[in-house]
């Protein structure tokens, strides 16, 4: 292609044929929803013309539903609407307090976590806020859709589980009981405008003192966020006191494997995890409480 | 590609424009409508001078394509000052010598109207988080936040 083209469709199934045809015909599309990445790649040199396809035209993708039956939030809402939505404030404060973390007013103003998702940086800061909160991908495909846990969505630096023709339509999450609550720390030089030295998520359930539920996810610390089971199976049955929080903050600690950059050396970024490790559980864990 | 045909609502007036499908709302504002009061600082969402209000909202235009803007109402700097004369934030920015050079004028005046438009009596660390997205290599922002501040005591209590 010699130059950009720009497609805003209204239906899925339009969508899909756009990414379908161009597809078939060896042509590059991009999918767009807020653009705050999307136009900053598109400034690169020799970035290639391509089809933009925005996806901010759907129904679907506008959803931004908390209920009873779960959440949804579509993959064209922004950062600014999810931080005004008193539902997603009280079920899901960890993760508006990731979203809040990305960029400026004016970025918020067009960013969206779906978008941060798919963007795949080690450093996005929605990835393990959505993994600490069980958020499942609702991916449009050729034959419908199919779903995927947030953990197993992005496969890379920069890279996403989404094949030829696919789109993510939005994430879900079953609705956090009252005591549940989650959390996000990240760690930073500067309180704003900064990206991820080390960032945590974490979610947990308690009940009679007791945590029954647990998970915890680190970023900016591996080529992707991740998931980890150890620092949940640490909390789970303990009443999250200190050594519960010590002992998953250490396993954060052993699954990191950073690299040593401008922002911190490898060494720095695995104790401070696990820092932001037990700093997160104790925030989430009086969020419990409160309800 | 042939250039595509947009309509949207600028400072209030109906306007139609041709832009290619990767010109930022930026790139429009500026050279396609002669509305040269946005700047560009960055072109990469980092700085906030090319601020502007996309129905009610604050946004980057360097960060949104001219397209995107299609139907939508978008306020600029050039739709801040009334018939009845400057707006109290541009007066208060007067007042306060809270610019120099002035590239990132207009973005923090549009940003700050969008901020007293949410909180019209922001604390200070309030104005500096939501400003944290405009910078300004000359003021050191005190007079930028003082600014806002006389700009939004004047809004609440008129003379």
């Amino acid at each position: 292609m010699e130059s950009y083209g720009y497609v805003a469709p209204s239906s899925i199934a339009e969508v899909l044929a756009v990414l379908n045809e161009s597809t078939g015909a060896g042509q590059m599309t991009q999918l767009l929803a807020g653009g705050s990445d999307v136009l900053v790649q598109m400034r690169m040199p020799n970035h290639q013309p391509r089809t933009i396809v925005d996806i901010k035209k759907l129904a679907e993708t506008n959803r931004l539903e908390v209920g009873a039956e779960g959440i949804y939030i579509g993959a064209a809402v922004s950062s600014a609407v999810m931080n005004e939505h008193q539902g997603l404030q009280k079920a899901m404060p960890g993760l508006l307090e990731a979203g809040d973390l990305i960029g400026s007013t004016q970025v918020q103003g067009r960013a969206t976590i779906c978008g941060n998702l798919c963007n795949a940086s080690p450093a996005g800061d929605s990835i393990p806020a959505l993994i600490a909160a069980g958020g499942i991908c609702d991916i449009a495909t050729a034959t419908g859709s199919r779903e995927m846990p947030v953990e197993d969505f992005v496969i890379g630096v920069g890279k996403n589980a989404l094949m030829d023709g696919e789109f993510l339509l939005g994430v879900k999450f079953a609705m956090p009981n009252a005591n549940t609550k989650d959390a996000y720390l990240r760690f930073t030089p500067r309180t704003e405008m900064d990206i991820a030295v080390a960032g945590v998520g974490v979610r947990v359930s308690v009940e009679n003192g007791v945590c029954t539920d647990a998970r915890v996810s680190i970023g900016a610390v591996a080529p992707t966020a991740l998931l980890v089971s150890e620092a949940a199976n640490a909390l789970i049955g303990s009443t999250l006191d200190d050594v519960a929080l010590e002992a998953a903050g250490q396993a954060c600690k052993n699954i990191a494997s950073p690299i040593s950059d401008k922002r911190g050396t490898a060494e720095y970024r695995q104790k401070v995890v696990a820092v932001l490790c037990k700093r997160a559980i104790a925030i989430a864990h009086k969020r419990a409480l409160e309800n | 590609m042939a250039r595509l045909h947009v309509e949207s609502t600028i400072n209030g007036e109906a306007q139609e424009f041709l832009c290619d499908a990767n010109q930022s709302l930026l790139d429009v504002l500026r050279d396609e409508l002669g509305l040269t009061g946005t700047k560009e600082g960055c072109g990469t969402g980092d700085c906030g001078a090319c601020s502007v209000l996309v129905d009610g909202r604050l946004v980057c235009s360097c960060l949104m394509l001219g397209v995107e803007a299609s139907g939508a109402q978008v306020e600029t700097i050039e739709g801040i000052a009334g018939d009845e004369g400057l707006h109290p934030l541009q007066n208060a920015f007067l007042e306060n010598a809270a610019l120099q050079c002035g590239i990132c004028t207009p973005g923090f005046i549009v940003a700050s109207k969008a901020l007293l438009e949410k909180h019209p009596n922001p604390d200070e660390s309030t104005i500096r988080y939501w400003l944290a997205g405009n910078l300004c290599r000359c003021t050191g922002y005190d007079k930028i936040i003082r600014a806002v501040q006389d700009a939004a005591a004047k809004m609440s209590h008129p003379a």
